[in-house]
């Protein structure tokens, strides 16, 4: 029953966006959360297409299962995919890209997803982040408003009451909006088992050869190599996130099915984020700081 | 399994984070690596104990200032339920963010310190929660290790508190004594205070009986959006999607249509998965109907001898929520249910102190964090009911056309 309600706040959510607003945009990354925020987006409107386009922000360093994953589940809906570029982003000398041993393209994201959604006069997107992932995403809104430079302002968030959400909006101001706001990493889990939903095979366990940087194991890469004392080995691993292969950290795993996955969720005590993603150990505040640029 | 969203309210000298802590810590909930980034911070900060109030506080302001500003939310789970907790902020000067996290939840918490006693948070707390309608509240009073777990203690804050509260709309009020600091009561029964006889907060929390809060007498469908593929697969479909405010409906009912009056009947009701054979709160669904009837965003389907009232003159609760004054008459947006139409506040009736519940009928502004009972005129009709039958149906939010903040709440009375 639970995850009905969920799927009923969620839906509603989907709906009052197409109603309030002209130029919404789904932000769809291929991971976990976004296959099932599309899945919800696909029931809102059925058996109409869903009335809008989907985002992807392209770091350059995404895992190729992934991209597979994305494009055939845009051929599958056919539907419109916008690729924004962080490359594009560098060339046109937008945003500079890091260098050193801990460079990643993760920060730069959030230039390109402004750009795009300026580009496309998009005035709402759709994003997939939960509460539960980080203390900073437990704060924010689910419809949360950006200034005209894409600014979160955590000091001065709107009241939001019920289920009443404040759409309006000036010219070049825009809304995100987190339709799986209370879901936890067990209900996506969950929702993907009970409808059968696909999801790219680096969620299952798999042979890789990774190494090991700040307690975390990163998978062999051509974006960045192991410093001669990280030794790169093979270990049977799967991702609990799906993020840049330079920062998204795999977990040792043997679960080959999503029941083995929801077992293991279930019974874990390390956070999703804590686990896998090192742009969030930068510091205390790290995804605040990166969410008041204009982060996802 | 289903879902029980419960609000806290308080500051951290209540003990309200460490009762957070506790229940999150004791029911297993805490994540070991944001527990090790707590104990880690409260180390840098020379804590002479982990300082759970962190695991909540979530901004870089919070932390610095050791105070709940915005509401954080929370998810934890039991085997028999799960949780979302709304941790709000207990500051006078953050009541609209305490609003925000209580307009949803079906259960607070309010926190008094058995050495203190009642004092005017907790009233200030009491009232607005009972305001927003918030089925059920638990008082936990907390702090009965410093007081010798006196049993007499308890009946005194307990005897004070129900005079307060059975001037209020609240029906179901249970009290607690617990020692959040060293978990009495607050997971499983104290050892300490043998002449309680309730069970514990987290019991209590798992086997409140929620389903019945709902409305599911009076049918209220407010049309969200209109799906009309026009494709060849579907050529003809019409649909019109929303979610249930109250009432249960099903294929076959007869229904009428607001604002026009007409009646028809359900034809189909169509779920995330499929046609259905019913429609209760609060699953968003899409109703076909019988008839080709006007249909449009903003109105509502009901019962044909159980309609809700079609009003322009609204009086109201409202809390205000910007620093700007509001000084009737005031032209403001009102957005309700599904309809978002102009408004004008013509008048004050009074402001309410609620620390005394004292009624100023002689206040002419309100400023931001006040409450006042409001008369405003509408330019199109609410399709409306008293928040005391349905928050949904009984609720509005005020938006500043100038500088589009959401700058009230207002119950319907």
């Amino acid at each position: 029953m639970s995850l009905e309600m969920l799927e009923a706040e969620s839906i509603h959510i989907i709906r009052e966006v197409a109603s309030e607003f002209e130029r919404p945009a789904l932000l769809f990354s291929g991971g976990k959360d976004s296959i099932v925020m599309l899945r919800l987006a696909e029931k809102a409107f059925r058996p109409a297409p869903m009335p809008f386009a989907l985002v992807h922000v392209d770091t350059g360093h995404n895992f190729p299962e992934v991209l597979d994953y994305r494009d055939k589940r845009v051929a599958e809906l056919g539907v419109r995919l916008i690729v924004a570029s962080v490359q594009d982003s560098i060339d046109a000398g937008r945003v500079i890209e890091p260098t050193g041993r801990r460079a990643s393209r993760n920060r730069l994201q959030t230039t390109t997803l402004l750009d795009v959604i300026a580009e496309h006069r998009f005035d709402v997107a759709f994003g997939g982040a939960r509460r539960d992932e980080e203390k900073a995403r437990a704060k924010e809104r689910i419809f949360s408003f950006r200034d005209e430079v894409g600014q979160w302002d955590p000091r001065n968030q709107r009241p939001e009451l019920w289920n009443l959400f404040n759409t309006r909006i000036r010219p070049g101001e825009h809304i995100r909006v987190f339709p799986l706001s209370n879901w936890t990493e067990l209900d996506v889990w969950r929702y993907i088992a009970r409808d059968e939903l696909d999801v790219p095979p680096i969620y299952f366990a798999h042979r890789r050869r990774v190494f090991e940087r700040d307690g975390m194991l990163l998978a062999e890469n051509p974006y960045q190599s192991p410093d001669p004392a990280e030794v790169v080995s093979e270990a049977t691993v799967r991702y609990r996130t799906v993020g840049d292969m330079t920062c998204t950290g795999a977990v040792l795993s043997g679960a080959r099915t999503v029941d083995d996955i929801i077992q293991e969720v279930a019974t874990t005590r390390i956070t999703e984020r804590g686990a896998t993603r090192a742009d969030d150990r930068t510091s205390e505040a790290a995804m605040e700081d990166r969410k008041r640029e204009g982060y996802f | 399994m289903d879902i029980l969203r419960f609000a806290t309210a308080g500051s951290v000298d209540d003990g309200k984070s460490t009762l957070i802590g506790r229940l999150l810590y004791d029911s297993k909930s805490t994540f070991t690596d944001r527990l090790e980034a707590v104990e880690d911070v409260s180390r840098r900060r020379g804590d002479e104990y982990t300082n759970l109030a962190l695991l909540m506080d979530g901004l870089r302001a919070e932390r610095e200032q050791g105070i709940t500003i915005d509401v954080a939310y929370g998810y934890f789970a039991t085997p028999k339920r799960k949780f979302i907790l709304a941790d709000t902020p207990g500051h006078a000067q953050y009541t609209r963010n305490m609003v925000t996290g209580a307009s949803t939840a079906d259960l607070a918490i309010v926190l008094v310190d058995a050495t203190k006693g009642m004092v005017e948070q907790s009233r200030r707390h009491t009232f607005l929660l009972g305001l927003l309608g918030v089925p059920h509240l638990v008082v936990c009073v907390n702090k009965m290790d410093l007081v010798g777990y006196d049993q007499g203690v308890f009946d005194r804050i307990r005897a004070e508190f129900s005079a307060f509260t059975t001037r209020m709309a609240t029906r179901d009020v249970t009290f607690v004594p617990i020692s959040a600091l060293h978990g009495d009561n607050v997971v499983s029964r104290s050892a300490e205070m043998p002449w309680y006889e309730g069970g514990s907060l987290l019991h209590h929390l798992e086997n409140v009986h929620i389903s019945s809060d709902r409305n599911m007498v009076d049918v209220r469908f407010p049309v969200q959006y209109v799906i009309r593929p026009q494709s060849s697969a579907c050529p003809d479909y019409r649909g019109y999607a929303g979610q249930v405010a109250g009432g249960v409906l099903r294929p076959g009912d007869e229904v009428m249509h607001l604002p026009s009056g007409l009646t028809t009947r359900v034809a189909a009701i169509d779920g995330p998965d499929g046609p259905l054979d019913e429609a209760t709160p609060p699953m968003s669904v899409v109703l076909r109907l019988a008839d080709n009837l006007d249909v449009s965003r903003g109105d509502m389907i009901c019962r044909p001898h159980n309609a809700p009232a079609v009003a322009q003159d609204i009086d109201a609760m409202v809390v205000w929520m910007s620093e700007r004054a509001l000084r009737p008459p005031a032209r403001l947006l009102l957005k309700h249910t599904t309809r978002t139409v102009r408004a004008v506040v013509r008048e004050m009736r009074y402001r309410l102190d609620v620390n005394t519940l004292r009624r100023d009928t002689s206040a002419t502004e309100l400023r931001c964090n006040e409450i006042s009972r409001l008369e405003l005129r509408v330019t199109q009709p609410l399709l409306c009911d008293p928040y005391s039958r349905n928050r949904l149906t009984g609720s509005f939010i005020l938006i500043d056309e100038e500088t589009n903040h959401t700058v009230g709440a207002g119950v319907i009375n």
